[in-house]
């Protein structure tokens, strides 16, 4: 784990993305006096591009990294252990460098309890993407297909999951939706962390609805920890997942 | 409006001082706790003018009856405290003045309205520095005219509407003063039907469960610098001409029915230099005519405003929409108002010649605030890439959003109002 902590954080790829986020967070603080508007263009930066570059990222990393894992694997060391040791390095190295392009500019120009949600949303998603990226890993044999896989994930996670919830509240809104909405949105990461956003910076509209579950979801601390805790699944899941898959593939 | 407060304040200081040179006249009598209803059998010895100096304890006693001209002064907070039992002071008779009590527990009764203080037809009674504790209602205006209720702390813990009262109460009544008091916990904090001429001045109303402010078909009132925070639906102005509010401070007012000001069929009337913070909904307005918006700022709210489509004839001028989740909602396509030379930092529009007004209109009501009001479950995908997607189009080929309701000079840098 050490290792691939290290071997990543020299890699160049990961500095250049701490470094983009930074001078993105940088700009768009400064821009503008106002420091909530900031902190939407940084939310709609960390929705849009910490799934994709973190599953991207990890998925080439997992595939280039075959030879390493197959090394390591010819010593006596669990797989279970080489496994969570490759995602672990991973995600840590990411999430420092979103600490660094995100966190350290927020914090120094707008430090407030909307900023950290940014930053607790900004990493669980880090961390969620890379698990995705490692199932991928392990399900896919082939480099080019799990590629493919992890920008197939990301734009669905991204677009094309609220694209279908939206439809689904068209088509079923005379109805009492609102427990089946709830459940669908713990289906999508990224609107779990959007939804841990929005209830920092929009209480006071969300409110405005009269569906008791709404009111009970959003205006207590319910609503946070029902997203966090979906989202810390998304995370688990996929890992327990990988593993099982991973023990019994023939390499 | 100065002017008025002036004249009102020079009444008062003239009220003052005829009372004070009725009590060079009268007696002063001074009353100490310890025997019962020593108040009330106090009050049936003095004559008008007397002035009553009511000593530091606790006197259980119920409907005190002032039917003289008298001047009751409580020296170090003596408590009056009704037991749970009926009214406290009622004043029947005119220029009687009630300052330094502590007044507590009164009765709960669902065929009287049970008040601490209550006025009953009276002129130039003042009700001054006292302290209301836990009352059904606190002061309660009853057909009375000039009268100072001023500095008083009137609080209770009321749990639900129907078996609680309000904090300051007035009912068909005229040129009253209400000023510097602190309310909280009532139903309503001040309560108004049917008062007119009267001004509601540098009071402080909160956490009270129905409204800070309720105000029914009282006409040509006035009020400035009060801060209404974190009450159960905000304030509420309904049925009234002429109504004028500067400089208050509406905060934290949030609930499915709260609103920092209900408007209602008002007309003729000015909303100026408010700060609208952190509440559900700003302004809401239903059926108003000939309001002027000016020099408001609304910071954090969730809708700035809602300006239903039986509005007309309103201009919304020179107001700073800051942080808001949205700016401007309505109900309909029609729109009879103007808005002009706003703020808004959602604008994103350019300004070629420098004149510190953009050069296009701006569109204060979004797509998605439309879309939300159609299907409320909708707002749970607010702020995803996908909704701001559909509201850039919205810009550039507007469809959904009414038309009309526009800016057609916003401003590009805010305006300087606090």
């Amino acid at each position: 784990m050490k290792y691939v902590t290290v071997d990543l954080l020299r890699n160049k790829v990961v500095l250049v993305y701490a470094v983009v986020l930074a001078a993105l967070s940088f700009s768009v603080l400064s821009i503008d006096s106002n420091s909530s508007k900031g902190l939407l263009s940084l939310l709609n930066i960390t929705l849009l591009f910490v799934p994709l570059i973190s599953v991207l990222f990890s998925t080439i990393y997992f595939f280039n990294s075959i030879e390493f894992i197959e090394l390591l694997l010819a010593q006596p060391v669990k797989r279970t252990k080489v496994l969570l040791a490759e995602y672990a390095g991973l995600s840590i190295s990411l999430s420092l460098a979103y600490l660094l392009g995100i966190g350290v500019p927020v914090l120094i120009m707008a430090p407030n309890i909307a900023a950290l949600t940014l930053l607790v949303s900004g990493l669980l998603l880090t961390m969620v993407f890379s698990a995705i990226a490692l199932l991928i890993f392990v399900l896919f044999k082939d480099k080019t297909k799990g590629i493919g896989a992890a920008i197939v994930s990301a734009l669905f996670f991204t677009l094309l999951f609220d694209g279908l919830l939206l439809m689904f509240i068209y088509s079923f809104g005379d109805y009492p939706i609102d427990k089946p909405i709830l459940g669908m949105v713990a289906l999508n990461p990224v609107d779990l962390a959007r939804i841990l956003m929005l209830l920092q910076l929009d209480v006071a509209v969300l409110m405005g609805y009269s569906g008791a579950l709404f009111k009970k979801f959003l205006g207590t601390g319910f609503g946070s920890i029902y997203a966090i805790v979906c989202m810390l699944l998304w995370i688990v899941l996929p890992l327990l997942w990988s593993v099982r898959v991973f023990r019994r593939k023939d390499l | 409006m100065g002017s008025y407060t002036i004249t009102m304040f020079k009444y008062f200081a003239l009220i003052s001082f005829l009372t004070i040179s009725l009590n060079s006249i009268g007696r002063t009598i001074v009353v100490a706790p310890g025997k019962s209803s020593v108040l009330k059998n106090t009050i049936l010895q003095a004559a008008d003018g007397d002035t009553l100096l009511v000593q530091k304890g606790i006197y259980k006693e119920q409907d005190i009856l002032v039917a003289k001209k008298l001047v009751i002064i409580g020296q170090g907070f003596p408590t009056i405290d009704g037991d749970h039992k009926g009214q406290l002071i009622v004043v029947t008779r005119d220029s009687v003045t009630i300052s330094g009590l502590q007044l507590q527990n009164t009765g709960r009764s669902s065929m009287t309205d049970m008040a601490a203080i209550r006025l009953q037809n009276v002129q130039f009674a003042r009700v001054v520095n006292n302290r209301l504790v836990n009352n059904t209602y606190g002061v309660y205006l009853q057909n009375s005219h000039y009268c100072l209720v001023y500095n008083n702390t009137i609080s209770a813990d009321a749990k639900d509407e129907l078996n609680s009262g309000n904090g300051i109460h007035a009912w068909k009544s005229t040129h009253l003063l209400i000023q510097s008091n602190k309310i909280k916990g009532h139903r309503d904090g001040i309560y108004f039907e049917f008062v007119t001429d009267s001004r509601i001045l540098y009071n402080t109303s909160d956490k009270n469960i129905r409204y800070g402010l309720h105000f029914m078909f009282s006409h040509q009132d006035v009020y400035t610098h009060n801060t209404f925070a974190d009450n159960g639906s905000g304030v509420a102005v309904m049925y009234s001409k002429k109504v004028e509010m500067y400089n208050n401070t509406f905060r934290h007012n949030w609930g499915d029915a709260s609103y920092a000001i209900l408007l209602k069929e008002i007309t003729d009337s000015k909303i100026e230099h408010n700060l609208f913070a952190k509440n559900t909904v700003g302004i809401y307005m239903e059926g108003t005519s000939r309001i002027d918006v000016r020099h408001n700022e609304f910071v954090e709210n969730g809708w700035a405003m809602r300006v239903q489509a039986s509005c007309d004839n309103n201009t919304f001028e020179k107001n700073n929409f800051l942080s808001n989740s949205f700016d401007v909602a309505t109900n309909g396509t029609m729109m009879l108002n103007i808005f002009n030379n706003n703020y808004w930092d959602k604008y994103d529009g350019y300004d070629l010649d420098k004149n510190k007004i953009g050069d296009v209109p701006y569109y204060p009501v979004s797509m998605y605030s439309v879309v939300t009001e159609r299907i409320p479950g909708a707002m749970i995908l607010y702020r995803s890439f996908l909704t701001d997607v559909m509201d850039q189009v919205e810009k550039l080929m507007p469809s959904v959003v009414p038309d009309q309701l526009k800016d057609n000079n916003p401003m590009m840098k805010s305006w300087k109002l606090r």
